[in-house]
């Protein structure tokens, strides 16, 4: 019964290994699910000490912190609408600059830029992703402003002076730092990230989709709008997304051009500044507990802020793709 | 290599002369000459990697979306070469319309996918988008298992309906030559057999030209059938002819199962 034996045998090595299995299974797991719980003790532990660091502010401002403009050290009366104000409307710039161009630069780089040309141009702007903040704000601040203050700002300034609402919005004196120079650079920032992220979505649409589309007689821009953005709108949105969230939360290259200044202006060219540049500059120097807790207080809004924005984007795509059916 | 005339008193409506394309440096096809019948089906056959979708890819100049192909020789529909740089691509693909293997509907409504075409090309009031929308699915046996859902995902559609709205909307822009490359070969039976059918009730105003792998679907549908192989066009001739006593020895060979 020698057979019956190696078999046996066979069985016994069998059941131990599987139990081995069972176990590293068994801690593989645990360990993936530890991972995904960790994400989430992170975000709750930042929210909550987020908010019983802002406590003292909020129990004192209530909800006119949101609203007030003047921000004052001496007196300790603080408000946080000038960088809400800031935060929102250089990010929102921004997009207004970098969703056209990056989408032209993904349309260029897969539908009619020469092979030979494809991988330096994507390079390139991948590249501008690699660059650290400081080296934009220091750029911003040394090269581009003083450019931006005595050549395009002065033009603006005199072509706009007599148009009744565009004067108030390009209003001097030039100072070259300020709400537009801001939004500008952060423009460039997050340029890559909605350029390359496209781009890929652009490549998965099938070969074959475009083909149909041409061999109707489309021409680019056609394809493009109807075909190609249609069909990798999840992924290009996410890609802006991306970048929007990149632009709120940016500190130190809007820290360095956007001139501090905790006022709202109707013209973009004043200075202003936003949540993290305000948090960045006087943390350090903030005495007193109202006001470190006033600007942890900055710091929790712009937590909402972030989370507003990705939770609408998510409804705005449910919503699209309900509308499609697809 | 001697050029095919159309063994038929029909005109001629898309004349292809010695006509060479090239994938980079690899030749796909060779001096091929022949000349299709107006409203007729013109059906393709031979193996794999015979030249006969590169031939098709031609016909609307859809190979110049990559680059490294290209094509030598002249394909003159209705007597011009449409192979001239300075011919209109977008005019030409919409004399010339085209239905893939794979369905290629449009991410967007069943309405939509019809309608997209149509406006690419004519200013229509609403009403008459609506009429020519209608005609187009009719005419691709469409009309009545869609005509309540046209606002519904084209994706949403079954295969066969996918390929034949595909159809549908080649149709819509009204074109003069319709090239179909492979267009049952990933549908079930049933909806193969309607394909064939429209196909069949097409030819009264298309001229057709057909790719196939599938001879009996070359032999139930067709006037003509080409045969092609390594490049080369082998023979050309009325289908009837071609499948019951073709003239070359390789067209027998395949027809009868001996290669490819």
């Amino acid at each position: 019964m020698a057979t019956h034996d190696a078999v046996q045998e066979l069985a016994v090595a069998r059941g131990r290994s599987v139990t081995r299995f069972a176990l590293t299974d068994a801690l593989f797991h645990g360990a993936t699910r530890a991972c995904a719980i960790l994400v989430l003790v992170i975000l709750g532990g930042v929210a909550i000490s987020l908010l019983a660091g802002s406590w003292t502010a909020i129990s004192q401002f209530g909800f006119s912190f949101l609203i007030t403009e003047s921000w004052n050290p001496v007196t300790e009366r603080f408000g946080a609408l000038a960088p809400i104000y800031g935060t929102l409307m250089t990010a929102a710039l921004a997009m207004v600059i970098a969703v056209p161009l990056g989408l032209g630069i993904a349309v260029f780089l897969t539908e009619r830029c020469p092979i030979v040309l494809r991988r330096p141009i994507g390079t390139a702007v991948e590249l501008l992703a690699g660059i650290p903040s400081i080296i934009y704000g220091i750029w911003g601040l040394f090269v581009f402003a003083p450019f931006l203050q005595q050549t395009v700002q002065p033009a603006i300034i005199a072509t706009f002076k007599s148009v009744p609402w565009l004067s108030s919005l390009f209003a001097g004196p030039p100072y070259g730092i300020g709400v537009l120079t801001a939004a500008l650079i952060l423009s460039i920032m997050v340029l890559p990230f909605i350029t390359s992220i496209t781009r890929d979505v652009f490549d998965t649409v099938p070969p074959v989709l475009k083909e149909s589309a041409y061999g109707l007689g489309c021409t680019t821009w056609e394809v493009v709008r109807r075909v190609v953005l249609p069909y990798t709108r999840t992924g290009v949105m996410g890609g802006i997304m991306l970048g929007l969230g990149r632009a709120l939360g940016e500190t130190m290259a809007i820290t360095f051009v956007i001139g501090n200044a905790h006022r709202i202006s109707p013209s973009l060219f004043a200075p202003g500044t936003t949540i993290s540049a305000t948090i960045a500059n006087e943390f350090t120097e903030a005495v007193g507990d109202v006001y470190t807790s006033s600007l942890i207080a900055l710091g929790l809004i712009l937590f909402i802020i972030t989370f507003i924005v990705l939770a609408a984007a998510r409804y705005m795509l449910m919503r699209l793709d309900a509308r499609t059916g697809g | 290599m001697p050029a095919f005339a159309a063994p038929t008193d029909r005109p001629s409506k898309l004349e292809v002369r010695s006509l060479s394309f090239y994938y980079g440096r690899q030749k796909a096809l060779n001096d091929v000459s022949l000349s299709l019948p107006e409203r007729s089906v013109t059906a393709f056959i031979g193996p794999s990697g015979c030249g006969k979708s590169t031939l098709l890819r031609v016909f609307n100049r859809i190979y110049e979306l990559y680059p490294h192909q290209r094509a030598e020789g002249e394909v003159l529909l209705d007597g011009r070469n449409i192979l001239d740089r300075s011919l209109d691509l977008n005019l030409l693909r919409s004399r010339i319309g085209m239905v893939f293997q794979r369905p290629t509907p449009f991410p967007m409504s069943i309405y939509e996918n019809i309608a997209f075409g149509i406006r690419l090309y004519e200013r229509l009031s609403k009403a008459d988008v609506d009429a020519r929308v209608e005609a187009a699915l009719r005419r691709a046996a469409l009309w009545d298992e869609v005509k309540d859902k046209l606002q519904a995902s084209g994706l949403s559609l079954s295969g066969g309906q996918q390929q034949r709205l595909c159809i549908a909307r080649t149709v819509a822009v009204k074109p003069e030559v319709i090239l179909l490359d492979e267009p049952a070969s990933a549908l079930d039976p049933i909806s193969t057999a309607k394909v064939e059918e429209l196909i069949g009730e097409l030819e009264t105003d298309y001229t057709i030209a057909i790719v196939t792998h599938n001879m009996q679907q070359a032999a139930r549908i067709s006037r003509h059938t080409a045969f092609m192989y390594l490049g080369e066009l082998i023979e050309f001739g009325a289908t009837e002819q071609m499948f019951t006593a073709p003239k070359e020895a390789k067209t027998s060979e395949y027809m009868t199962g001996r290669f490819g």
